[in-house]
C-alpha cells in the first residue's frame, strides 16, 4: 500500500488557467464582468440594456454561457455587440478554460469591457474563477427573501447586486430593505442597485459604477 | 441541498459531479505518475462554504466507480467549518448559518478563513 500525500486544490487547473486570463485583461486594458443569476433572474434583459446604456460610448464584448442553446446569444447579437457563444454541454458553470479559448474571437484592440453572462445558476458560477475582475449578481425580487442565505458564496464572491424587476414589488411579499441587509450581512463591500429591466429603471448608478470600473483598468497601468 | 441543472434533453449534471470530475483527474494523473493501479482510499477536505454536499459528492463518485482505477476506493469526506476573523477586534469565531457579524465585537467587516477548502489530502492505493 502506498499513501500519497497530495494537499491538491481540487480546482487547482480551473485556477491557473484563470490567473492566465486575468493577466490577459490587464495587458488588453479590459474590464471583465462575470455576470450571474439564477434561472428567470431577467439576467439576458438586464444585459440588453445595459448594452443599450452603454451604446456610443464604450465598445462592449460578451461571451455567452449555455448549457444548450443560442437564443440569448442571438438576443445579445442583434444589439450589434460582438458575442461569442459557449455551450457548456450540459455544465451547470462556465470555468476558466472555456473562457481562454474564447478570447481569441474578439479583437480586444477595440474592446473596452468584456461581459461574461454565466449559466443560469447560483451555485457553481460562485466555485469558479474565470479571471474576471468583478463580478454581479442579478436577483429578481421575485424570487423571495431567502435566496442570499441559501446561497451565501456567490454574494460574498461578488462586487454588486443588481435587485431586479422592482416594478413587480407590489406583487411579491418581498421585503426589499431586509434583502438587502442580508445581502450587506454576507458582504458588506457589496454595490447595491434596485432596478427594473422591464421598465428601464434604476440603470443610471449601475452604469456609472461600470464607466468607473473600465476608467480604472484603462487607466491603473499609466499611473505611478 | 442539491442543485440540479436540467438541460434540454433532460439530462442532469450538479455541482458536486464537475467538482468530482476534478478530482478524478487529479487522480488519475498523480496514479499514473506513481505507478499506482488501484487506489484503495481517498481522503477529501470539504469547506461548508463550497456548497458541496459530502452525500451528493459520494453519489457522484459512484460515477466514477466503473474505470478500474476507483472500482474499490473508499472515498473519506472531512468537512471544514467556516470560520472568519474579525477585522477590527481580530478576534476568529466558526460562522454558523452564514452570519458574517462578529460575536465579539459586533463588527460586520468579517475576513472569510475558513470553508472554502476544497483539495485531496491524501489518498491510498497499490
Ligand atoms: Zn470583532
Amino acid at each position: 500500500m502506498v499513501k500519497v500525500r497530495l494537499a491538491t486544490p481540487v480546482l487547482q487547473k480551473n485556477e491557473e488557467v484563470a490567473r492566465e486570463n486575468r493577466t490577459f485583461f490587464q495587458k488588453q486594458e479590459v474590464f471583465a464582468l462575470n455576470l450571474m443569476s439564477s434561472p428567470g433572474s431577467g439576467k439576458t434583459s438586464t444585459l440588453e440594456r445595459t448594452i443599450e446604456h452603454l451604446a456610443g460610448s464604450l465598445n462592449l464584448g460578451v461571451i455567452e454561457g449555455d448549457i444548450y442553446t443560442t437564443r440569448d446569444a442571438e438576443r445579445i447579437e442583434s444589439h450589434g455587440v460582438p458575442v461569442v457563444q459557449i455551450n457548456t454541454a450540459g455544465a451547470c458553470h462556465l470555468d476558466a478554460r472555456m473562457i481562454k479559448p474564447a478570447l481569441e474571437d474578439f479583437d480586444f484592440g477595440k474592446l473596452d469591457l468584456l461581459i461574461i453572462e454565466n449559466v443560469g445558476n447560483l451555485v457553481c458560477p460562485a466555485e469558479f474563477d474565470l479571471g474576471e475582475d468583478a463580478r454581479a449578481v442579478v436577483l429578481s425580487v421575485t424570487e423571495g427573501n431567502d435566496k442570499p442565505m441559501k446561497y451565501p458564496l456567490i454574494f460574498r464572491q461578488a462586487q454588486v447586486v443588481l435587485i431586479n424587476k422592482t416594478d413587480l414589488l407590489p406583487y411579491t411579499d418581498c421585503d426589499l430593505d431586509l434583502l438587502e441587509k442580508d445581502l450587506k450581512s454576507i458582504n458588506p463591500d457589496l454595490n447595491l442597485f434596485r432596478i427594473s429591466a422591464r421598465e428601464n429603471k434604476g440603470f443610471t448608478p449601475w452604469i456609472a459604477w461600470l464607466r468607473e470600473q473600465v476608467k480604472i483598468k484603462k487607466y491603473a497601468r499609466e499611473s505611478p | 441541498m442539491m442543485v440540479v441543472c436540467e438541460d434540454l434533453e433532460g439530462r442532469k449534471q450538479m455541482h458536486e459531479l464537475s467538482l468530482m470530475e476534478n478530482v478524478v483527474q487529479i487522480l488519475r494523473t498523480n496514479a499514473a505518475e506513481n505507478g499506482i493501479k488501484k487506489i484503495t482510499r481517498i481522503q477529501l477536505v470539504v469547506g461548508k462554504m463550497t456548497m458541496a454536499v459530502p452525500d451528493a459528492l459520494q453519489f457522484a463518485f459512484e460515477v466514477f466507480k466503473e474505470e478500474k482505477l476507483f472500482k474499490d476506493a473508499v472515498l473519506e469526506i472531512k468537512e471544514e467549518p467556516v470560520r472568519g476573523e474579525c477585522k477590527e477586534c481580530r478576534q476568529t469565531f466558526e460562522i454558523k448559518d452564514f452570519e458574517f457579524l462578529c460575536p465579539f465585537c459586533s463588527g460586520p467587516q468579517v475576513k472569510l478563513v475558513g470553508g472554502r477548502e476544497l483539495y485531496i489530502e491524501f489518498y491510498e492505493g497499490d
